[in-house]
């Protein structure tokens, strides 16, 4: 080897040597903001194969998440919600802060696949029907969590978490929480706010914090004047015994 | 002055003579790839359509440039040498780094114009795919509240074109330019066009995995000596491509700070640069 490719390996590895201040900051800075949050485990190359996880190794992983979600509503065509389940678990896995995924993931099960196991003409016994229907609305409940843990920083998931546990769940002060999470956030639709009183109302021990939410919100103007909320406002102030010169017009 | 006018000569030269080679056809290919996208794509739903628009046209745009820069700089060197231009050429006053810096910067312009191509197409089509469903929710929101229709309009708006995505597709450029620049610098070893685009494969595999070869060796976890010598090793000699793979993430919605855009860059540029000044230091002794 002639000292000119030596001295290129040498420079090289100096040059190597001499950045890695740099790749150490663009990873903190990346973790910093939400970047390279994927862990490609072996759990995952078993999922994906051997050509999938080289593909996800080398910068690929978008596409093959898509190809993956492709294959997941053929399954979905085809009412295979096992398969659409673990195919679900996979994209989530390799794209984790698209909330499309986690979203719509979740969507497919709590809703599509716990209807088709209560609708299941195979299965005789309604207890195992309804034990299905269960095991799906937490599923989709699980979808939306882990979305959350790797979307801290939106409020999407935990706006359709709040909706999950308000229809699926009937849990009020679960879903309370949630929609008063997602409206922490300041790009969150305005109804978000009504929807985290209403659900604080039918929330036990929560009325008199759910009357001053939505009183708050009446105070805000018209916009947020609707039937739903000046009724429910009415109705909280009776049962609140709020006095007449107090309540709302 | 002179240096310049025959680098800009050269470069000019290399990105004529690509586009005549008919590089760009592969552009058919990523129209065609749109298209039946946006076939199969009437299915889904709003937010999923848009959402694999993004996955698979930036990752078409990912994989054909990736496959221009290697390819089209491993070819030139032997080819060059093949039909004899190199000796016309060297044989002028034309150092041989300005030979090298004419060829490099033909192709990072040919790899630029490529990426200019798909950009357009791409952004024509998510473009046209916004219209058609701002129209429809348009139509089957007449007479809703304003308020509600302008939610409903930015919920569709928000899933289709954000500013995020240029600073993703001037990440796939810069990345494309460092692995031609290393494809540079491995041609300058080689002997066949064949070594140099499976070396440089193989490097681009290798270095997605640098990021975690430098983990394990700066972590000082308790293992074999050769084990740690290896990961040293790869850590650093390969390019930590890893650090330039933020598309997928800023598809996904997250926003790319200006700091981080701006020091992967500079990543970016100063590997392009070292790649390339070592070439020209190899190829400055190479027996023609």
């Amino acid at each position: 080897m002639s000292w000119r490719k030596c001295a290129a390996l040498v420079l090289l590895a100096l040059f190597g040597a001499s950045v890695l201040p740099l790749q150490g900051l663009l990873e903190r800075e990346g973790a910093a903001a939400h970047f390279h949050k994927t862990t490609l485990s072996l759990d995952l190359r078993e999922r994906i194969g051997q050509a999938g996880f080289l593909a996800a190794l080398s910068g690929f992983r978008s596409p093959l998440a898509a190809l993956l979600w492709i294959e997941a509503h053929t399954a979905w065509e085809n009412t295979e919600w096992g398969r659409m389940a673990g195919l679900f678990e996979t994209v989530t896995r390799l794209q984790p802060r698209s909330l499309t995924y986690w979203d719509m993931a979740a969507w497919h099960m709590a809703w599509n696949a716990s209807t088709a196991a209560m609708q299941n003409e195979k299965q005789p016994s309604e207890a195992l029907r309804i034990r299905a229907q269960r095991g799906y609305f937490q599923l989709g409940r699980d979808f939306l969590e882990r979305g959350i843990l790797n979307n801290p920083d939106r409020h999407q998931l935990y706006l359709q978490l709040g909706i999950l546990l308000r229809d699926k769940f009937e849990d009020h002060c679960a879903a309370a929480e949630a929609f008063l999470k997602a409206a922490e956030f300041p790009d969150a639709p305005p109804y978000v706010e009504r929807f985290a009183g209403y659900e604080m109302a039918k929330c036990p021990g929560r009325e008199r914090e759910a009357y001053e939410h939505l009183r708050r919100l009446y105070e805000q103007g018209e916009n947020q004047r609707l039937p739903s909320l000046v009724n429910l406002l009415r109705e909280m102030e009776n049962k609140l015994d709020i006095p007449a010169e107090g309540r709302v017009e | 002055m002179k240096v310049s006018g025959a680098t800009l000569a050269i470069g000019v030269n290399t990105f004529t003579e690509l586009v005549r080679q008919k590089v760009f056809f592969f552009l058919l290919i990523f129209a065609l790839l749109m298209i039946a996208n946006s076939a199969f794509m009437a299915k889904l739903s709003f937010q999923e359509q848009f959402q694999m628009l993004k996955d698979i046209s930036l990752g078409a745009m990912a994989v054909f440039s990736s496959l221009i820069a290697i390819l089209a700089t491993a070819n030139f060197l032997p080819k060059d040498m093949e039909d004899r231009t190199i000796y016309t050429l060297l044989a002028k006053p034309v150092p041989r780094h300005i030979y090298l810096l004419g060829k490099l910067l033909g192709i990072i312009a040919l790899l630029g114009a490529a990426i200019l191509l798909m950009s357009a197409l791409f952004l024509a089509v998510l473009w046209f795919r916004e219209s058609g469903v701002l129209a429809e929710t348009r139509a089957s929101m007449e007479g809703a509240p304003p308020e509600e229709i302008a939610l409903a309009i930015k919920e569709v708006t928000d899933a289709t074109f954000n500013a995020n995505l240029m600073p993703g597709i001037a990440m796939i450029f810069i990345k494309a330019a460092l692995l031609a620049s290393l494809t540079l610098f491995l041609s300058a070893f080689a002997t066949s066009s064949i070594f140099t685009i499976l070396m440089a494969t193989a490097l681009y595999f290798i270095g997605h995995l640098q990021a975690t070869a430098r983990e394990y060796w700066l972590a000082g976890i308790d293992v074999e000596w050769w084990s740690r010598l290896l990961a040293a090793a790869v850590a650093l000699l390969f390019p930590d491509l890893q650090a330039f793979n933020l598309t997928d993430d800023i598809i996904a919605g997250t926003a790319i700070p200006l700091a981080l855009f701006l020091n992967t860059a500079a990543l970016g540029a100063l590997y392009i640069c070292v790649y390339f000044a070592l070439a020209a230091l190899v190829f400055s002794g190479r027996e023609l």
